[in-house]
């Protein structure tokens, strides 16, 4: 299983000192935790992708990039890639460079982004956010699996006779998720493909993760990629931690009351029972996620939000340093011991779909449609579009 | 067959008329539904109750707190529903559009619902149909014809009769609908709704209409 951090790059006061963090301390503290990350045993390391203020994280790649140079084995994720706004020509370019430059400690999550004036300004319209989360992801999965692509769509100009360069390393596409709180049509999308569904259940209650992550079960499912319980299930969740639950909500109290994000709204103590929200002991962190597999079933990657609310940096690399040292080792033994054999542990990595070979299903556009689709063999598996 | 009655009450006091004229109509509704030779069930949703929920959801992002989730729940599952607020600065008030604002966009489409109002005077009495109409219209609910306003005089002066004249052939008109919706052949609203986390839309069928 995959423990990490997800960062939403926000830059939030410190509201215990009024200072603001200037961006580029900001970007600086993000590369500071990855490395970090990589330093205290997690495994995956997750940028959010925004193109108004507060946020910095305008330029993922770049950023993954420059935290791959410095790193040997942290795999470099997104929390989310806009699919709705970006020209599926540059992520499958950028990402496909990035696995060059990385090795193949790539993977990606695709999100639509819930900002409206974002939209037009690179020319899009948020009330199309799902056709262009359709449309511009199948066209993504063709240009990393097809060398020369032909094609024409609603949202973007037409392709004739284009090749997406450099073409994916090993000629395998990076492994996808498909994040999405309320919409169904994203869980369906992660399922028809057999890609990873994430659910950011940060604001969320456990009832609503599970049904979400349920029909995306189901549908993997029904869609042939395997059992529902081997659909590759990810899920958030944002903690502090310190020695004893009176001293984390002492020090995380003046921060939660004034963030953006979670002040002036429900108190302390009901958002950390209405949300994964938890600030206590290590331990309680341990037996809070482990409840987690309860609700929404065996899952493959965990992904923790530290660097919330506006806390200083040396305040997040000493959560980063509490989560990969005292609770990631118990999670990973509890984690596994609970799995049955028959569910996959981890999601699919460069390795291992490098390991599967060229004709596994990662390397059909749809693999969901290939049984319709008739062939002089009559084999399905020979289809490779 | 019985038939379930939601009713949204957003008076704040105790006892308040708004609570009062929702009672009324709520028993004169039951009453007509039984000279159709049904029956009724009716539940009460008192929006004060609510308040401090549904400014936690407001402040959440929308994530409803479990109480907001049972009353979408409840009023989703109605067959009809009764709705009285109180008029403040010469509109609904604000409790009131707080849950409206919480309602999934589909949940009430096709449900039969009965508008009413109170206020201090009878000059209010055109909010049933500059605003709260509207309002359920936007949500393609079927409003009945007669909304019910209700000012303090009607409540024991010389027009308090009347007032029951108008709750009666608003109960009338609302029966009418409720039971009609269930004929033979026609499902009640709520059934017809889907539960797109039950029924998704087609993957298959998502793409083709984009081309692809």
């Amino acid at each position: 299983m995959q423990f990490g951090i997800f960062s939403v790059g926000d830059v939030t006061p410190d509201p215990t000192t009024g200072r603001t963090p200037t961006e580029g301390e900001r970007i600086s503290a993000m590369t500071a935790y990855a490395l970090k990350a990589e330093e205290v045993g997690l495994d995956v390391f997750a940028t959010g992708e925004h193109h108004n203020p507060p946020f910095v994280p305008s330029a993922p790649t770049t950023h993954l990039a420059w935290i791959a140079a410095q790193t040997q084995d942290l795999l470099l994720s997104t929390s989310t890639t806009l699919i709705t706004t970006t020209d599926p020509v540059r992520i499958a370019e950028d990402y496909a460079f990035l696995q060059h430059l990385s090795g193949g400690r790539v993977d990606l999550m695709m999100g639509r982004g819930n900002t409206g004036p974002v939209y037009p300004w690179f020319g899009k319209d948020i009330r199309q956010g799902i056709p262009l989360a359709v449309e511009n992801y199948h066209l993504l999965r063709r240009l990393w699996r097809e060398d020369v692509v032909d094609w024409q769509g609603k949202f973007r100009t037409p392709l004739q006779g284009f090749t997406s360069t450099p073409r994916p390393l090993d000629g395998t596409p990076p492994f996808v998720w498909h994040g999405s709180i309320r919409s169904t049509e994203i869980a369906e999308q992660a399922a028809y493909y057999g890609d990873g569904f994430f659910h950011n259940n940060i604001f969320w209650d456990m009832g609503h993760t599970a049904q979400m992550v349920n029909l995306y079960r189901r549908r993997f499912e029904h869609y042939g990629h395997g059992g529902a319980d081997q659909a590759v299930v990810g899920l958030g969740g944002q903690v502090f931690m310190a020695g004893s639950e009176a001293e984390a909500k002492r020090a995380f109290r003046p921060y939660f009351d004034e963030a953006p994000v979670y002040g002036h709204g429900p108190s302390l103590e009901d958002f950390t029972r209405m949300t994964p929200l938890t600030v206590g002991t290590p331990e309680m962190v341990i037996e809070r996620t482990l409840g987690f597999a309860d609700a929404v079933g065996d899952y493959q990657r965990q992904l923790f939000l530290m660097d919330h609310a506006g806390l200083p940096t040396d305040v997040v690399l000493e959560q980063i340093e509490i989560l990969g040292r005292e609770v990631v080792p118990v999670l990973r033994r509890e984690f596994e011991a609970r799995r049955p054999a028959h569910v996959p542990s981890d999601p699919p990595t460069h390795r291992s779909l490098v390991a599967a070979g060229p004709d596994a299903p990662h390397h059909l556009v749809a693999p969901a449609a290939k049984a319709d689709v008739a062939t002089p063999s009559g084999d399905p598996a020979t289809v490779s579009g | 067959m019985t038939r379930r009655i939601v009713v949204l009450t957003a008076g704040l006091s105790q006892p308040s008329s708004t609570r009062l004229l929702a009672d009324r109509l709520a028993d004169a509704v039951t009453a007509q539904i039984g000279a159709r030779g049904e029956s009724a069930q009716v539940e009460v949703i008192e929006l004060r109750e609510l308040a401090h929920d549904l400014a936690t959801t407001m402040t959440t992002g929308g994530m409803p707190t479990p109480a907001v989730e049972r009353a979408r729940e409840t009023v989703a599952g109605a067959d009809a529903l009764i709705a009285v607020t109180p008029v403040f600065a010469a509109s609904y008030s604000g409790l009131f559009k707080m849950f409206v604002d919480v309602l999934e966009p589909e949940s009430i489409a096709g449900t039969p619902v009965l508008v009413a109002a109170t206020a201090g005077t009878a000059r209010h009495q055109l909010v049933l149909d500059h605003a709260l109409r509207p309002l359920f219209s936007y949500l393609r609910a079927a409003v009945v014809p007669s909304g019910v306003f209700a000012a303090t005089d009607d409540f024991g002066g010389p027009g308090s009769a009347e007032l029951g004249r108008r709750i009666t052939r608003a109960a009338e008109e609302m029966a009418g609908a409720v039971v009609s919706a269930g004929v033979e052949g026609f499902a009640p609203a709520a059934a017809r709704r889907r539960d797109r986390a039950e029924e998704p839309t087609d993957f298959a069928d998502l793409l083709a209409s984009l081309g692809q």
